[in-house]
């Protein structure tokens, strides 16, 4: 069981974190905490994909000393995916919070719930 | 002949580019620049329907110099060439009929950031029917996400920003937990094309190893889109964000949006997983499940609704729902009739909120109660509304009939799920009957004092008295009349271009 857990350490973790992160942007009313929410999210997921392409003992994939075997070298894919992912997010983090800017600006609150409230009650 | 391949590339690409160029335009060269792109797109689309279908066969195209493990590639096909006329129809068709609109509901100097939105919407849904990618799939759905959120935005009052971030939010939990299903789904298989997935996936159900994981993928993946897509439980950010927003807006987002989505599901479930492990899965009983719960209380929460925006709004969650539910009966026959009704809901939403513009903004009728006597008003309107009422509603001739009809038909011979599938349609369709004949009724009561209450003043006051209007509206109306009339041959295609899909 113990060995189970070390050697998927990175999972367990990246999963812990994916939750936390979902309950938050879930479930809290505070727009910049559900922000960091998101964040906590796609990072757990960037932490999954690294950790899935790391293989122990290999070396990064740039060719060294004219080794051009994949043997030697780890897999390259889940790190531009996670190059990519991490654009995708820091534009969606971007968009969300020039919106909460705008948000607080109308409605002097940060409160996603209340400024619902104020929104139904506009009409 | 072979130049035709390149052009799925081509659209997506001159989208794009149009979005770029559209950024330093003036309002007008933005508006032309964008109806040139979008109809040349249309012309694209046309072109790489008729190569396909001629052929008989789907192509894939090297995005890049790397062959299949590991580049990017393009794969179109019938369905593929079909799905993206469609959309690229409905926005050629919606920007133009909503002209009018868009000018009244945005500042003249960011008229051209409206057509930026439009176009990178349509070439992310366009690369999101394309794609042989899943993660390109994802980042495309991001791109669409990010659009949707500007489009409900461009109506600048302050509860389209508080609407536009619950839609943002929610869209945000559905595009984490694809995302991850996507990790896991590569974890797995070791790949990201989905026709190599495929294969591999195919080995992995025949061994019998990581059934449970395989499962957790499917579901996380399916929970994603149906989040995305306002699927019955997941539906609370439709109403306002369809019921506030600019028609133009609405019409695109509940028609082609919320249908590319569904349109990657169906990738993912025919052409990724594949649709005999799937049905393994369970996960269709809750895509049916779902969809029936959503076809019923999408039409009772219509019925209840007194602004009539919202109301058209909440029928399009019963209208996910019948889709939902065609793909939940697990047959070609089920997935075909889902399709169909992709387009024909597509078609007929986008002429009900367009045609309804001109009652909603004109006497600033918010309420169902205040349309009494307005067909006397807006003539041309009020016939085309009454179209689209009635094609939603199923009357004969017209597009939500034959899709009804498909749906129906696919039901049958499924046992108990048949008849909970065929009673859900029946009570679904008096519903929409209700709510929706009323809107036509009330449209046509005779315009005086004694029925409506309001004085007998039959000029206009506002009105979409432009040629763009007529004309678009006229074409998405000829639409559905040709879904309706023409069915023969587009499900043909369909189930052609469902044969040559997986």
């Amino acid at each position: 069981m113990w060995n189970l857990i070390t050697n998927h350490l990175n999972d367990l973790v990246a999963v812990a974190l994916f939750v936390i992160g979902f309950a938050d942007l879930l479930f809290q009313k505070n727009m910049i905490k559900k922000v960091i929410g998101l964040n906590i999210m796609d990072s757990a997921i960037y932490l999954l994909l690294a950790s899935q392409g790391y293989i122990k003992g290999r070396k990064a994939p740039i060719i060294t000393d004219g080794i051009t075997s994949a043997q030697n070298y780890i897999n390259p894919i889940p790190t531009g995916l996670v190059l990519t992912g991490i654009v995708v997010s820091v534009s969606v983090t971007a968009l969300l919070l020039s919106m909460t800017i705008r948000m607080y600006k109308k409605y002097h609150s940060l409160d996603l719930d209340y400024c619902l409230m104020m929104a139904r009650k506009e009409g | 002949m072979d130049f035709i391949k390149n052009f799925p590339f081509f659209s997506i690409m001159l989208c794009m580019f149009c979005a770029i160029v559209n950024s330093v335009l003036g309002r007008k060269a933005a508006k032309y620049m964008t109806r040139i792109v979008l109809g040349l797109v249309l012309c694209l689309s046309v072109a790489i329907l008729f190569f396909t279908i001629k052929r008989g066969e789907a192509y894939v195209y090297y995005m890049g110099h790397f062959p299949a493990p590991w580049g990017n590639e393009i794969r179109f096909g019938c369905l593929e060439s079909m799905f993206s006329l469609f959309v690229s129809m409905i926005a050629f068709l919606s920007t133009i009929a909503g002209t009018k609109a868009v000018e009244d509901d945005v500042e003249d100097k960011k008229e051209n950031l409206f057509y930026i939105l439009v176009c990178l919407m349509t070439s992310s849904l366009l690369a999101m029917s394309y794609t042989n990618d899943l993660f390109t799939g994802y980042v495309f759905i991001e791109i669409n996400t990010i659009a949707g959120c500007g489009l409900i935005m461009v109506r600048q009052i302050g509860k389209t920003t508080v609407t536009a971030i619950r839609y943002m939010v929610i869209s945000i939990l559905g595009s984490g937990l694809f995302l991850m299903g996507v990790t896991l789904l590569y974890t797995l298989t070791g790949h990201l094309l989905m026709s190599n997935i495929k294969e591999s996936v195919a080995e992995l159900s025949v061994s019998g190893e990581y059934r449970v994981q395989l499962t957790i993928v499917i579901g996380l993946m399916m929970v994603g889109l149906a989040i995305k897509s306002g699927l019955f439980p997941f539906h609370l950010w439709i109403p306002d964000a369809y019921g506030q927003s600019n028609v133009v807006s609405s019409s695109l987002l509940s028609s082609t949006v919320s249908k590319g989505y569904i349109f990657l599901l169906i990738k993912i479930f025919v052409r990724t997983i594949g649709f005999d492990v799937i049905k393994t899965t369970g996960v269709l009983y809750i895509c049916f499940t779902l969809g029936i719960v959503a076809m019923i209380l999408g039409s009772v929460m219509a019925l209840h609704e007194q602004s009539f925006r919202r109301m058209i709004a909440y029928s399009s969650i019963a209208q996910i729902g019948y889709i939902y539910m065609g793909i939940g009966l697990g047959t070609a026959a089920g997935v075909a009739a889902a399709i169909f009704h992709i387009f024909a809901h597509g078609a007929t939403k986008s002429l009900l909120f367009i045609s309804s513009s001109e009652f909603t903004e004109g006497s600033h009728s918010k309420t169902i109660d205040d349309l009494k006597g307005l067909g006397h008003k807006y003539k041309f309107s009020a016939f085309c509304y009454s179209v689209g009422a009635f094609s939603i509603v199923g009357f004969p001739l017209l597009a939500g009939f034959v899709s009804k009809l498909l749906l129906g038909g696919a039901a049958i011979g499924h046992g108990p799920m048949q008849w909970i599938a065929l009673l859900a349609l029946a009570v679904s369709t008096i519903l929409n009957a209700i709510y929706f004949l009323k809107t036509v009724i009330y449209l046509y009561i005779p315009y005086d004092e004694e029925h409506t209450g309001k004085s007998a003043d039959m000029v206009p006051t506002y009105r979409m008295n432009c040629e763009e209007y007529v004309f678009g509206v006229i074409m998405l109306v000829a639409i559905n009349l040709i879904l309706g009339l023409a069915s023969g041959s587009i499900i043909d295609v369909i189930n052609n271009g469902l044969e040559i899909f997986s």
